[in-house]
């Protein structure tokens, strides 16, 4: 959790979420997992442990996949901030989403945005990716309830749909 | 139709344990279908019916909930092992702009928690333990708060190791002593036995503390409107903690709505009423705005439960092939928690042990409590006995797996001398065996895949209950547009619940799954049970389907009265009322019948009298050791499992696979560290307790025998969700002595435990 405000008393801070722009105040202390949730109320993504350890919190900034809950707000000004709610477009699931249900690779679901965050960010920097590009992008996410075989079956079936 | 009410008995296992019951159900029960028989939506792979919502962010978590001025709690808790709170000055904190309350045992009401009157203590008793709370307009105001309130503390003697807890010179915690007799059972003649074996093996064995880490921490929101308290949770039990709020606060029933939607893992930790619910109410209630209470990772893996650290020593004696013997005795440290998981449990049951010696202690120490943890007691037990097992078996010169042959898959229980209503142990070794490939397996184990590393396999069985039972209700209401809402008072704890309750009904009611939907998670609802104990399909199902019948029974009179046909004429197919060869779509007649609500009702029958129901399996393991740096590495799991018939094969795998990661975890680096000077817990993070990575997972086979236990229920299916966690750590420390020869009794284990084991075992050959 946040430590109480202290120095400057915070600025505007505009930034592209989900294609639209957005202007948050905040303080310089706030996380861009702070903006996220509290500031914008996008709940989809999850705050888990706050430290940069499990990534839960993983949303795409610039396209790149990062731990929201350990980059700082103030660093994104201008940015484009993408989350979980952002990446269905026209009603239509992202393939990494529809790889998801498919291959039930999930459990209680918590570390589901996050798992495919990383899914998304790999298939945005990576032309075709392998089984073990798919490992790598996810070895920062953390699942406990061990959905981990099928959250690979989803990131492989999701590339080969993308090779295509 | 009051006359259709009847209260019966049940007796229902609930992790380990028997108890009696009893329950109110009305009609009559279904039989069971027979094996084999093809049905529309049981047995099918079905992808979960809310995969939308948890794959978009929209599945609403505790967490989540964000309300209209709604206010956020935090929690001070002890920086000592043991204290005693002298006073508390929070004039400071509340000075702090933004600041509405703060309560501690000076000033808040009484409430009833687990046998105590308070939520305070004055004897705060481990690191973690509540002193204050504190609610605030934001979550940085409430830590700073937090920060402001001055305690005064009396330190006081404490002790947090098992080991330690059990010696003469430690603080005695309880009147009693600091260990505490929890459970014992003796059968034949164990002195006999051990004076004529041929072989005799006696070891000691330790498994260590386990954190839950579920991914979602505790938490609650509560909003109290003046009339009624409304109290999301992250919870397995919305009954049990509506329950626990009326002990604590007071309240009539009619005044607490407990709400669990979406949560996000629970594995026995979150099994009812916590304190940070009773914090967040009893805000709620004095600043009459809602509050948040979530804990944080660090106060999670503090104060929120774990699977207890065991000691365990067993004594096994052997004669012609055949276990003759056994004697076990454990200790787990439970904290503060006033009970314990008995790790003998698969020690009494599992095998038919003619001679049986087995004891079972709670050790009091000033770490955190115990709280269930996915096959609390027999993932620990299992674990030695099974290493106990195999180690008699290279005594005597015996395949291990044959050795457990001789004593599993029988038709009774042990332990009761009843019967079992279904036993397929046998089959689970010989498809695991295959799937293995168990005649590889050599004295000494093999070469591995580079000169340092050696390769060998290494099995261990399971037993559990899963049978459920009563008391446990469904409705299915029809929408005027032909489409039905399923109620039920269960939770979904991530193992697809809404979906398999989906599948009975649809299946049950001829309907399409997609036109199912399906409200739990809500006091509203009828009762269901706790999500735990592997219970809820065979608990909640049988429920399920019978208030489909009800449903689909009522729906065709009143489709008969539209058609102007006999009922007997009509049956309900793929969401059809099929009536000699003529198919009208249900909404056709509901169209018709507009706003009349069918309701149908479905109670949960009891378990047949006289009969053990049990779930049963095995686990497989290869692996490759590296004798150099003891580094483990698991190659392939196979899981195999005998729970019946089985609903949604999909999700049954996950289960299955999840089980065996998170058993894998349990086996290989999760370990919690405690200070034993300042009783603190060093690795209360994601960072430095390890649980299993995507990098950790090897090959997992899942295999079901997937025949309908008729006897059990009218599904004939039972649950899932503990045994799979249940064998695979005693499965892997066997394949890793097969392939070193060297025994590690310590788990984690960990390169060090490894290396230490193999030079234990050369400097004694």
């Amino acid at each position: 959790m946040a430590l109480p405000a202290r120095g400057p008393v915070g600025a505007d801070l505009a930034l592209s979420v989900n294609g639209r722009r957005v202007t948050v105040h905040v303080t310089p202390d706030r996380s861009l997992l702070d903006v996220i949730r509290e500031g914008l109320g996008l709940t989809g993504t999850k705050r888990v442990c706050n430290e940069g350890d499990c990534g839960a919190c993983t949303v795409l900034v610039d396209g790149r996949a990062v731990y929201s809950c350990i980059t700082l707000a103030m660093a994104c000004e201008g940015k484009s901030i993408e989350t979980i709610e952002g990446i269905s477009q026209n009603g239509e699931l992202h393939p990494v989403q529809q790889a998801f249900i498919d291959h039930d690779a999930y459990q209680c679901g918590f570390c589901t945005p996050g798992q495919v965050m990383s899914l998304v960010g790999l298939m945005r920097r990576t032309p075709s990716p392998t089984e073990e590009d798919v490992k790598r992008a996810v070895t920062g996410n953390l699942c406990r309830c061990g959905a981990y075989p099928n959250i690979i079956a989803a990131g492989v079936a999701a590339a080969k749909k993308k090779a295509k | 139709m009051a006359e259709r009410i009847r209260v019966v008995k049940s007796r229902d296992e609930f992790e380990g344990e028997i108890y009696e019951s009893l329950a109110v159900v009305e009609g009559t029960d279904l039989p069971p279908r027979p094996a084999g028989e093809e049905r529309p939506e049981i047995g099918k792979p079905r992808a979960r019916i809310d995969g939308v919502q948890r794959v978009t962010g929209r599945a609403t978590y505790t967490h989540d909930v964000v309300l209209p001025g709604m206010i956020h709690a935090a929690v001070l808790r002890s920086p000592y092992a043991r204290a005693r709170v002298r006073a508390i000055d929070a004039s400071k904190a509340l000075a702090i702009p933004g600041v509405r309350d703060v309560i501690h045992r000076f000033n808040a009401p009484k409430a009833a928690f687990r046998g105590e009157d308070t939520i305070f203590r004055d004897e705060v008793r481990f690191i973690g333990d509540e002193v204050a709370a504190v609610a605030a307009d934001t979550v940085g105001a409430a830590h700073a708060a937090l920060a402001a309130i001055s305690v005064d503390y009396e330190i006081l003697p404490h002790v947090v190791d098992l080991e330690e807890a059990m010696s003469e010179k430690a603080p005695k915690l309880e009147e009693d002593g600091n260990v505490i007799e929890s459970g014992a059972l003796k059968r034949g003649d164990m002195r006999r036995a051990f004076k004529e074996a041929e072989a005799t093996v006696e070891a000691t064995y330790r498994t260590s503390t386990q954190l839950h880490n579920s991914l979602e921490t505790h938490g609650a929101v509560a909003s109290w409107d003046g009339e009624v308290l409304t109290v999301w949770e992250s919870t397995q039990h919305v009954f049990g903690v509506r329950e626990g709020l009326r002990n604590a606060l007071n309240l009539p029933l009619t005044k607490i709505r407990v709400i669990c939607d979406y949560m996000g893992g629970g594995f026995g930790s979150k099994g009812g009423v916590g304190k940070y619910t009773i914090i967040a109410a009893i805000l709620s209630m004095r600043t009459n705005a809602p509050v948040r209470c979530i804990l944080t990772r660090r106060e999670e893996n503090l104060a929120a439960g774990n699977r207890s650290a065991t000691l365990q020593t067993l004594k096994l004696a052997g004669k012609d092939g055949r276990v003759t013997a056994v004697e076990h005795t454990s200790w787990s440290n439970s904290g503060q928690a006033k009970w314990v998981a008995n790790p003998t449990g698969p020690t009494n049951t599992l095998y038919d042990f003619p001679n049986l010696q087995t004891k079972s202690y709670r050790v009091v120490t000033n770490a955190g409590s115990l709280s269930a943890f996915r096959a609390p007691g027999y993932v620990e037990g299992t674990f030695a006995l099974e290493s106990a097992i195999d180690e008699l078996a290279d005594a005597m010169g015996v395949d291990p797996l044959a050795l457990r042959r001789k004593h599993a898959g029988k038709e009774s229980d042990p332990r009761t001398g009843k019967r079992y209503t279904l036993n397929r142990t046998l089959d689970c070794y010989t498809i695991g065996a295959r799937e293995i490939g168990w005649s590889r397996r050599k004295i000494g184990g093999m070469r591995g895949s580079t000169p340092h590393r050696r390769r060998g396999l290494g099995m261990a069985s399971q037993i559990w209950g899963g049978g459920g039972g009563p008391p446990a209700y469904a409705t299915v209401h029809f929408n005027a547009d032909g489409t039905v809402v399923l109620r039920a008072g269960t939770q979904d704890i991530g193992t697809g619940t809404r979906t398999v309750l989906a599948q009975i009904c649809a299946d049950e009611l001829g309907i399409e799954l997609r036109n199912v939907s399906v409200r739990i998670g809500d006091t509203e609802g009828p009762y269901g049970p706790i999500s735990a104990g592997s219970l809820t399909l065979a608990s909640v199902g049988p429920a399920v389907r019978l208030a489909a019948k009800d449903a689909r029974d009522q729906f065709l009179a009143a489709a008969a009265g539209v058609l102007e046909v006999r009922k007997t004429e009509l049956r309900l197919e793929r969401g059809h009322v099929v009536s000699k060869g003529a198919r009208t779509p249900i909404s056709e007649i509901t169209k018709k019948l507009e706003n009349n609500t069918v309701i149908g009702k479905g109670s949960r029958w009891p378990n047949p009298d006289q009969l053990s129901i049990k779930t049963f399996g095995a686990h497989f393991a290869q692996v490759e050791v590296d004798v150099r740096t003891g580094e483990i590495f698991v190659e392939k799991i196979v899981a195999v499992h005998d729970i019946g018939r089985i609903v949604n094969p999909m999700t049954a795998a996950s289960q299955v696979q999840g089980g065996v990661i998170q058993a894998l975890g349990f086996a290989l680096s999760e370990e919690r560290i405690v200070d034993r000077g300042l009783g603190r817990v060093m690795n209360a993070n994601l960072e430095w307790y390890k649980i299993p990575t995507v990098r950790d997972v090897p090959e997992i086979v899942v295999r079901f025998t997937d025949r309908p236990d008729r006897k059990a229920n009218n599904l004939g299916s039972k649950g899932l969700g503990e045994p799979p966690i249940i064998p695979a750590a005693a499965a892997v420390a066997n394949a890793v002595a097969n392939a070193t020869g060297a025994r590690v009794r310590h788990l984690p284990m960990t390169r060090a435990r490894v290396l230490e084991a193999i030079a234990n075992m050369e400097a004694s050959s």
